[in-house]
């Protein structure tokens, strides 16, 4: 039993690295040199600690641990609580997982201002780590939108030629959103009279303000989810971004509009939920089909996996909204999978774009021959993302089309395509890249893989196999957390259900 | 009125101290054959922190007959004006000794401003209310023309001048309409007649519009903000950043009592009024500023903007919508001190530069400037966790609670039209590579404690937001229990 407030600490603890780092002083090597080291050892730390706490976390409840609850705002019914139940804990897991692994691949790529950029990424963790674990909406808040800031620099600063472009427009892009998403919250507020998540979950709000309170909420997460057609902040910000960053905004950050649908939308307005399912799924549906067609066409590694994201993420949507048991569980492995597949695809092109300093598709070509390994690394992260079965996608794409199919059979239907499709664009993605004769010269230069790249994917292979195989680890200590948001938006919607978990046809 | 008691000073004892020793600092300044500016201008900053420990522990109760009030909201109020016309007198210090307008006046002025900002907060009369203006406003006329031999500083002084003289004819022609058609220049009396039923004479809704036009001139709230950018831009800085801070706060309160007090019977008919004046200043703060490219003048249009982030508090007309005022006004407050230090540091090979241009590479030449700078650009955008997202965040709260859904819409899509601008200036700073080199090295200890307390305290706001929040508390709830 863990009686200490370890979620303050897993959020804390790279934000005290952060001023640590700040604090160096000396020659301006030597510091970026210490400013690597303490934001290696800061994040492998951290998720040492976030591994104790998952051991610690007990996989049959579906309520909160670990919960921290203090006076923050005096007068005002807003708190600075904390706490993880089986849907957040994993994306706390995920979050810290990365973060070691961007210091790492950033280790050599980043020159200028490495004390800077470290503090970022210590920084960024602590938001992405808060927002997982927040139970006070306007905590949630405060962390949610603070992402914006480290994330707008890492952008700017070590971003590609068009940076300021790319940054300029995810910042707006997302605060546009955002902002709506705290009316809502203050309209909640004023409503209930707390800002305390647990409690929202089990209150109801009007239905007409529930429609409301949703378009504020789709505002915010739609951005963030991307879905389509607010996606188009997402291309050029993972274009522009340095690797890493395209790392964590694919990695971690696209998963915060998912989990907000999840964490907020679905369990705070259920009722408003189930009425906008079909706009839900229409989006979704849009997403998968539109962007993978424009995945198929793109010459640029980057953009090209950018826009697979944002078909994956249309999977997500897909299965959260479907409420059904394997549905949900199928879009959070989908999230978490893609956690992992995404960010290790954009580590592969990070590792061909440091050696020859573009990622146009053409410009490459039969990597095969001289770079084995890192064409071994990068086919199974392609098949992972195509869906392979035994690799990580399979599973989650698998139990979101089983368990959308029995709330629309059209919707799966044509979601279905997205994974023909997906085959197609990552399969002449892979083509393109690795086989083939080498034409370049400077391409045959390419030295394969290194120790430290390898040590980098080493974690992240053996995950997507992991979860592939043994998808009972992950999705177990979730179901019981699942099963408590479904069944309150079954009771709010009066759907009968049977007690495998099956809705009933005259239940839709 | 009642006969002259003696008792009846003790609730402005720090108006009438702060007045004696200001006139005393003023003799003591001339008599020396060499005028020695730095004596007296730390001189003057000890007064205002001596008048703010008075303030800390003065008498609540009426004086003057019920012309004065002292409460808790005036107490909070006057410490916060106190403490920015102290700062801006220390962030003063080194420019106006550099730039050669080290005038004794100038601190002197300052604190003479200073107590006429007092009365305002304090006013509890409409005949006390415009002695306070006009006694903070005239040394502010005189300030923003220190630099005799500038055209633009001249400009600025008379231009604000003529504005001010104009709306201080509104606001007797207001006052007028008001005392004729209530019968009263005393604020509770007039309460007192506009509960009855009597309250939607004509003459009194017209006498109550041309006040509130005459203190929206005052913040320079859209429509009668045209004066701002000219004056912020004209004036030398210490004095733009003394009248980004202090006469701010002092007409935000005053503005905030004679709603609440006098006309708080009337709140449906002026909050029509406060938040097409707020909607209006939000969204030219935010468009304006968005072509500038003189910092100054980029500040002006960024504090007309805030001006109307807090007008959305005030337009909830509920205790929480004033508390939410106050907080906003503290918060922004601070921001400007900061913001403002920067721009006092923003000097190039012994010339003092303007252009946001001049930012260029900060981040890389002096990073510890750019870090304040960034952390305050973001505050004033309203991203959290710093401490201008909870400002922007309870004046909206109070705005929801009174149902005022549109205005708080349009205040945050503004925001994001805001934020552009702002985060330009990181992007100027971060992005950009320098044009030559960084800033001269500031050695002024009094700008760089300045700076460094409000970055500081931008940052530190979210972990202890309880002070501030309750003392705001207090005081709404002296003007609306």
């Amino acid at each position: 039993m863990i009686t200490f407030p370890i979620l303050s600490l897993i959020t804390f603890l790279p934000l005290l690295g952060a001023l640590l780092i700040f604090c160096l002083r000396g020659e301006e090597k030597s510091v970026a040199n210490n400013a690597r080291i303490v934001a290696l050892l800061t994040s492998l730390l951290t998720f040492g600690i976030s591994i104790y706490m998952y051991a610690g976390f007990n996989p049959a409840l579906s309520g909160f641990q670990f919960v921290e609850s203090h006076a923050w705002l005096p007068g005002f019914n807003i708190a600075y609580k904390m706490g993880v139940d089986g849907i957040s804990v994993f994306f706390i897991l995920l979050s810290t997982l990365l973060t070691p692994i961007c210091v790492l691949a950033s280790w050599d790529s980043i020159k200028s201002r490495v004390r800077e950029y470290m503090m970022a990424f210590m920084l960024l963790e602590t938001m992405m780590v808060g927002m997982f674990s927040a139970l006070d909406l306007v905590l949630f808040y405060v962390f949610f939108e603070a992402v914006l800031i480290p994330m707008y620099l890492i952008i700017g600063v070590w971003g590609g030629k068009n940076r300021v472009y790319a940054a300029f427009k995810f910042f707006l892009y997302t605060l546009l959103g955002s902002v709506l998403l705290l009316i809502a919250i203050l309209a909640i507020y004023n409503q209930t009279g707390t800002t305390d998540i647990p409690t929202l979950m089990s209150s109801s709000l009007p239905p007409e303000m529930q429609k409301w309170l949703f378009l504020a909420f789709l505002a915010s997460f739609a951005v963030k989810v991307p879905m389509w057609p607010v996606h188009t902040w997402l291309p050029d910000a993972h274009v522009e971004a340095p690797a890493a960053g395209s790392v964590i905004l694919a990695g971690v950050l696209l998963k915060m509009g998912g989990y907000g649908f999840l964490r907020l939308s679905l369990p705070v307005l259920p009722v408003a939920s189930h009425y906008f399912v079909p706009l839900i799924f229409g989006l979704s549906v849009i997403a998968v089909i539109y962007t993978s067609l424009v995945a198929l066409v793109q010459e640029d590694m980057k953009k090209l996996i950018a826009y697979s994201s944002i078909a994956h993420m249309g999977f997500v949507t897909l299965g959260i909204f479907a409420m059904t048991t394997q549905a949900v569980q199928g879009a959070m492995f989908v999230m978490l999978s893609h956690g992992v597949v995404s960010a290790a695809l954009f580590l592969c092109v990070g590792v061909v774009y440091d050696r020859l300093h573009t990622r146009e598709i053409a410009r490459y070509g039969g990597l095969v021959n001289n770079m084995p390994v890192y064409a071994a690394i990068f086919m199974v992260f392609m098949l992972a993302s195509v869906g392979l079965p035994a690799t990580s996608g399979f599973v989650g794409e698998f139990l979101v089309l089983v368990g959308a199919f029995k709330v629309s059979t059209l919707a799966t239907f044509l979601a279905a395509t997205g994974v023909v499709l997906g085959a197609a664009y990552m399969l002449y993605l892979y083509k393109r890249v690795v086989f083939g004769e080498i034409v370049h010269d400077d391409v045959k230069a390419m030295k394969d893989v290194s120790a430290r790249e390898i040590a980098i994917f080493a974690p992240l292979v053996a995950l997507v196999f992991w979860m592939g195989i043994y998808p009972s680890s992950f999705i177990n200590p979730m179901a019981p957390a699942i099963e408590k948001v479904i069944a309150r938006y079954d009771s709010a919607n009066q759907i009968p259900r049977t007690p495998a978990g099956v809705a009933t046809p005259e239940g839709r | 009125m009642t006969a002259f008691q003696f008792n009846d000073l003790l609730a402005a004892l720090p108006e009438v101290k702060l007045a004696a020793l200001a006139l005393l600092l003023l003799l003591l300044a001339v008599l020396p054959k060499k005028q020695n500016y730095r004596l007296v201008s730390w001189l003057a900053v000890a007064t205002l922190a001596f008048t703010g420990v008075l303030v800390a522990c003065s008498h609540e109760g009426t004086a003057f007959g019920g012309m004065f009030v002292s409460d808790k909201f005036s107490i909070y109020m006057k410490l916060l004006a106190l403490g920015g016309s102290a700062v801006s007198l220390v962030m003063a210090t080194a420019y106006l000794e550099r730039e050669n307008v080290n005038r004794i006046e100038y601190p002197v002025l300052v604190l003479f401003a200073t107590l006429g900002m007092m009365l305002m907060i304090s006013a509890n009369s409409l005949i006390a209310l415009y002695m306070g203006l006009e006694l903070q406003s005239l040394p502010l006329y005189v300030l923003a023309a220190i630099r005799r031999d500038s055209v633009r500083s001249t400009e600025a002084g008379l231009k604000y001048f003529v504005l001010g003289a104009l709306s201080s004819g509104l606001f007797l022609y207001g006052a007028s309409l008001v005392y004729g058609y209530s019968g009263s220049v005393d604020f509770p009396q007039i309460a007192g007649v506009l509960q009855g039923g009597s309250a939607l004479l004509p003459g009194v809704v017209t006498g109550m519009v041309l006040v509130l036009a005459a203190l929206a001139f005052k913040i320079s709230a859209v429509p009668f903000h045209m004066w701002a950018p000219d004056v912020y831009e004209g004036a030398p800085t210490p004095v733009t950043a003394f009248f980004a801070i202090a006469p701010k706060v002092a007409a935000i309160a005053l503005l905030t009592r004679v709603l609440t007090v006098p006309f708080g019977g009337m709140a449906a008919e002026w909050q029509q009024v406060i938040v097409a004046i707020s909607v209006l200043s939000m969204l030219l703060g935010a468009v304006a500023a968005v072509v500038q490219t003189n910092i100054k003048r980029l500040l002006a249009y960024s504090s007309i903007g805030h001006m109307g982030y807090a007008l959305v508090g005030l337009a909830a007309a509920s205790a929480a919508g004033v508390q939410a005022v106050v907080i906003y006004m503290t918060i922004y407050a601070v921001m400007g001190a900061g913001a403002f230090s920067v721009v006092l540091m923003m000097k190039k090979d012994g010339k003092m530069v303007e252009e946001i241009g001049d930012l260029a590479g900060l981040g890389k030449s002096q990073p510890l400037l750019a870090f304040a700078m960034a952390v305050l650009m973001f505050s004033m955008a309203g991203i959290p966790p710093l401490a201008g997202f909870f400002g922007k965040l309870f004046v909206f709260q109070a705005a929801v609670a009174a149902g005022l859904y549109t205005l708080a819409v349009v205040g945050v899509l503004t925001s994001v039209v805001a934020a552009y601008y702002y985060i330009r200036i990181v992007k100027v700073m971060y992005f950009e590579e320098p044009r030559t080199a960084g800033f001269d090295a500031a050695r002024d200890r009094g700008l760089n404690f300045v700076l460094a307390a409000a970055t500081l305290a931008v940052l530190v706001f979210i972990v202890v937001p309880a002070p501030v929040l309750t003392s705001a508390h207090a005081a709404a709830l002296a003007l609306l229990p």
